[in-house]
Order: structure tokens, then C-alpha cells, then sequence
């Protein structure tokens, strides 16, 4: 009995294998996520470093000067926010109410396939062609001529179709169960849309809907034809210096045309501007995070 | 809006399924059934999974068409009016209460829980409601261990509280014809007991139709019972007869006493 108990747990050459290539692993799989976050704070260090020496708050409200080799960042900062605000007020709601047909709604036929693959393969559109796009229909075609309103209609349209996926992927998160049991007690599609399934994948959708910020704030091609200009002076600390119908400045274009475009610039400022771009990201991502935590202690199952 | 029919009434079913046949794209899952629900009876309804018993409710409170590739041909009448042709197919689904196999807590305080049904249905008086919300709790058996807590989230609850919450839920529209799925298989014994009892009080308000994966609870309950296998209708008769030594057909004899399914 007792020696057979103890070759029960002896370690055969199979276990000792199975240990090693468990150890292995996990060491391997630790180093590749490490690699991933030391390249962010490099990055991030790098570009404090170099900025520190122009980093203040006037460098945010006020104009570049002196043809952009010197001032702040007032007109492109405000540019973006407007880029970004527009865009998505137009994207969020289409997209979100898009999505609750689709997944809610739509029965399982050629036209919801044809639809789903139209959204997937929008998305995977690369942006110069979303740039092309928005040129024809909203600055020609519309009408608008290059204006913030057909800049912000062209993110739009490159940020719907991933809206569109992370709403039904928040939505498909509630239990079908919910639904079933709405539905025998009489209630309408709509009824357990609105009292069960939207409630609860709330967090979800503005994660969703707050994560493509970043990319409306990051992407240059979109806007460089439809309404980002190269420079334009406005009213300083004015935050309604920009009429949707005119042209605006934008962070991400301002920082292509001063590192490439521009020769003699102060040091610091094209520094400081990627600093300003990616810091404005990082709030929202992170005012997205707070979000989802205080929504999500609110989740009921 | 019967006329003064007795317990074991004939006259006007309650519930008349003819000829129901239902496929799920090209599998078919009831091959052609007809049977009749009395009024305040319990029928109970047996069979091996599979075999087409859920489908059966679906179709009677018309969910089933919320899923997409599905053929229903046939009638299935509730108090003689062929329920394909109801236009208010939401007031329908309020006459009948559903109780599933998983008990459904949904993500609401367990008085939300169960005042759902009537708010969807435009009841806002809070003493209205009020009212509701006890006398289903009542009559499922929860009442006294809820009673003070009904502000807690119905997904909070034990399993078996869960299922008896399910209940009141269906309870709480009024139903006639109250429909459960194999409510036991996620209920321990002690509580299925409890609502068997539960049942057996609401006999006399409303038609039941038990679906059941246990062949002894039909025996407890139900006044008549029902054999489905593969989508065939072997046998209905009355609960005596099914559990004897000598029902009609030879597969229900075998399914009753265990030796397949």
C-alpha cells in the first residue's frame, strides 16, 4: 500500500517533460508581453524627453507663429477636437442604432449576410481610400467643398463599420436567455431592447464607440483633402473659433508638415505636439477605462 | 368566458392542436401531432429529448417564429381561434406563461423582476403593481423568503429561488395556460417538491401544460399525459392508464418503466 502510494506520485519521465515545457512557456509568453509595453514607454520617455523644453500651457492656447517654426498648437489642437466631436456624433448613433438592427432585428437571410460582409470589409479599407471616397461624395459630389463638416463625414464613415462590429460584439454579450424570457412574457423586441439588452451592454458599445477617438484623432490621409489645412490662424483660447463650413488645422497633419514640410522649426515642437496627440488619446482611452469599470459594477449577472 | 364547465369538461378545449407539423429547415422535428387540452387540467407531457416537447410550446405561444428557417403547418386553436391568425401575437404570448428548463433571473431587482410583464403591459400604478408583485410571489412560494429584499437583483438568487422567481414572472400577466419545461432539471428536490405543490393550488385557476424529463412527476400531477417520441404522438390518455401495466402502445409501457430513453 504505502510503496504504491509513493509510486503514484514519483515523477515519471513524462510528468518531468510535461513540467519543462510548461515552465517554458510561460516564461516565453511573459518575455513576448514584456517586449510589447517597453517599446510604449521608450516611446512615450523619448518624446517627454525631447518636448519637456517647450511642454507648457501656453504651448496649447496659443497659435503657431512665425510660418510654424515657433508658438503653440491652439489652432490644430482645436482642429482635432472639432474633427473628432463631429464624426463621432454622426458615426455613434448610425452605427450603434446599425448595429441593434442587425443583431436584434434582422433575420438570417442573403440581404444581412451581404450587410455583415459589407461592414466587415469596410473596415479592413485602407484610409487613403476612405480619403478618396470622402473627396468625391461629401467636398465634390455634396457639395460641402473642403470643410470640417466633410472631413468629420469622411472619418465618419471610416469609423462606422468598426462601431458597427464592437456594438454587436457588446450586444451578443447578453445572454440570449434574457431575451427568450422578455419575449414569453409578451414584451415587444423593442421593449427588451430598451429595458434589458441595452442596459446591460451599455459599457461595452462606449468602449466601443470611445476607442475609435484615437483613430479620428490619429489619421492624416482622411482629413489632408477634405478639410485639414495646412495653416489657419484663429482666436485664441476662442473655443468656438471654427464654423463647421471652413477649413481647420489638425494635430496629426500639423505634426507631418512640421517634421517634413517645414524647415528651421524649433526643436521641441514637433515633440510636443506628438506629445499633445497622443496624450489627448490617452485620456480619452483612459476616461473610456473609468467608464467601463463604474459601468461594468453596475453589470447584474 | 366558459360556460359552466366542471373539471373534467369536454366541451369547449382548451387548447386544439391538429395535425402540427414542424420542421427546423429540413429536419423535421413534430411529424404531423393532434391532441386537446381541457380547461384547469394538467397535462403532462413525456418523452426523451429530442423528441420535439419544446418545439411544442414554441409553437403554441408563437416564439417559435422568432427563430429564423422554421415551418410550421397545421393549427393550433386557443379557445377555438386558430392562433396564426391572431394579429396581437404579444397579447397571445401574455395569455400563456412560459416557464423554461434554466430558471431565468433576469438583471432586475426581483420585484422589477416580476412587474416586468405588467409594466410592458402599461400598468404604472405603483399600488397596482404592488399588488401584482405579492400575490405572484405568493403563489409561487417565494414570497415569505423574499418578502424583505425585494429590491435585491433576481440574478442573485439560489437556483431553485430563481426557478420559483421564473414562475411568479409567468404568473404575473395572468396567464390561462401556464406552460413549463422541464423546471426541475435545475432544481434540487426539496424545492421541486415545493413547487409541484405549487402546481397542484393552481390547477384550479388555469390549464398546465407540464412538460416534464421526470415520468414520475406526470404521475404525480398530471390528469392526463402525453407520450412523444422522435416527433410522433404515441399516446395521450389519462394519467392511470399511461402508468398502468397495459397502455395502448408497447414503447410507452417501456418508456414509463425505464427501459429506454
Amino acid at each position: 500500500m504505502n510503496t504504491d502510494t509513493q509510486a503514484m506520485f514519483t515523477e515519471t519521465a513524462i510528468s518531468r517533460q510535461k513540467r519543462h515545457i510548461e515552465n517554458v512557456m510561460r516564461i516565453f509568453l511573459l518575455v513576448i508581453t514584456s517586449m510589447m509595453i517597453i517599446p510604449l514607454l521608450l516611446i512615450i520617455g523619448y518624446l517627454l524627453y525631447k518636448a519637456l523644453p517647450v511642454l507648457s500651457l501656453e504651448f496649447l492656447f496659443t497659435n503657431p507663429k512665425d510660418n510654424m517654426r515657433a508658438g503653440g498648437l491652439w489652432a490644430p489642437f482645436l482642429g482635432t477636437i472639432y474633427l473628432v466631436v463631429v464624426s463621432l456624433l454622426v458615426s455613434a448613433p448610425i452605427g450603434v442604432f446599425a448595429a441593434v438592427y442587425l443583431n436584434e432585428y434582422a433575420r438570417e437571410n442573403w440581404f444581412t449576410r451581404i450587410t455583415n460582409l459589407a461592414v466587415v470589409n469596410l473596415a479592413g479599407v485602407p484610409s487613403i481610400v476612405h480619403a478618396l471616397f470622402g473627396v468625391g461624395a461629401f467636398v465634390l459630389f455634396a457639395g460641402l467643398g473642403e470643410s470640417i463638416l466633410a472631413a468629420s463625414l469622411t472619418l465618419a464613415i471610416m469609423t462606422l463599420p468598426v462601431i458597427i462590429a464592437s456594438t454587436t460584439e457588446a450586444l451578443k454579450a447578453v445572454p440570449m436567455s434574457f431575451r427568450e424570457a422578455c419575449w414569453n412574457l409578451g414584451a415587444t423586441r423593442w421593449q427588451t431592447i430598451r429595458r434589458i439588452v441595452l442596459p446591460n451592454s451599455i459599457s461595452g458599445i462606449l468602449t466601443g464607440v470611445i476607442l475609435q477617438v484615437s483613430r479620428a484623432a490619429g489619421e492624416t490621409a482622411p482629413i489632408m483633402f477634405t478639410g485639414a489645412v495646412f495653416y489657419k490662424a484663429i482666436a485664441e483660447g476662442d473655443i468656438f473659433a471654427y464654423n463647421i463650413t471652413e477649413q481647420c488645422m489638425a494635430l496629426s497633419l500639423h505634426l507631418f508638415t512640421i517634421s517634413t514640410q517645414v524647415p528651421d522649426v524649433t526643436e521641441g515642437i514637433p515633440y510636443g505636439t506628438a506629445i499633445v496627440l497622443v496624450g489627448t488619446v490617452l485620456l480619452v482611452n483612459a476616461a473610456s477605462i473609468v467608464l467601463r469599470v463604474y459601468l461594468r459594477t453596475r453589470k447584474k449577472w | 368566458m366558459n360556460t359552466n364547465g366542471d373539471n373534467s369538461s369536454q366541451i369547449t378545449p382548451v387548447i386544439q392542436v391538429s395535425d402540427l407539423k414542424v420542421r427546423y429547415g429540413d429536419k423535421s422535428a413534430l411529424n404531423g401531432i393532434s391532441f386537446d387540452v381541457h380547461k384547469n387540467e394538467i397535462l403532462g407531457i413525456i418523452g426523451p429529448a429530442q423528441s420535439g416537447k419544446t418545439t411544442l410550446l414554441k409553437v403554441i405561444n408563437r416564439t417559435l417564429e422568432l427563430t429564423s428557417g422554421t415551418t410550421v403547418e397545421g393549427s393550433v386553436k386557443l379557445d377555438g381561434v386558430d392562433i396564426s391568425t391572431i394579429n396581437d401575437v404579444y397579447g397571445l404570448r401574455r395569455r400563456i406563461g412560459m416557464v423554461l428548463p434554466l430558471p431565468v433571473g433576469l438583471p432586475l431587482s426581483i420585484y422589477d423582476n416580476v412587474a416586468f410583464a405588467p409594466r410592458t403591459g402599461g400598468i404604472r400604478a405603483k399600488s397596482e403593481l404592488d399588488e401584482i408583485v405579492e400575490r405572484c410571489l405568493q403563489q409561487a412560494a417565494l414570497w415569505d423568503e423574499v418578502k424583505d429584499r425585494l429590491d435585491t437583483l433576481g440574478t442573485k438568487l439560489s437556483g431553485g429561488q430563481q426557478q420559483r422567481l421564473t414562475i411568479a414572472r409567468a404568473l404575473s400577466h395572468q396567464p390561462e395556460i401556464l406552460c413549463l419545461d422541464e423546471f426541475s432539471i435545475a432544481v434540487d428536490p426539496v424545492t421541486t417538491m415545493r413547487i409541484e405543490d405549487v402546481l397542484d393550488t393552481l390547477r384550479s385557476e388555469m390549464t398546465i401544460l407540464l412538460v416534464t424529463n421526470l415520468v414520475q412527476q406526470a404521475k404525480r400531477l398530471a390528469n392526463r399525459t402525453a407520450f412523444i417520441l422522435n416527433g410522433d404522438l404515441i399516446e395521450i390518455d389519462t394519467t392511470e392508464v399511461i402508468f398502468s401495466d397495459n397502455p395502448t402502445n408497447q414503447a410507452t409501457y417501456d418508456y414509463v418503466n425505464g427501459n429506454f430513453g
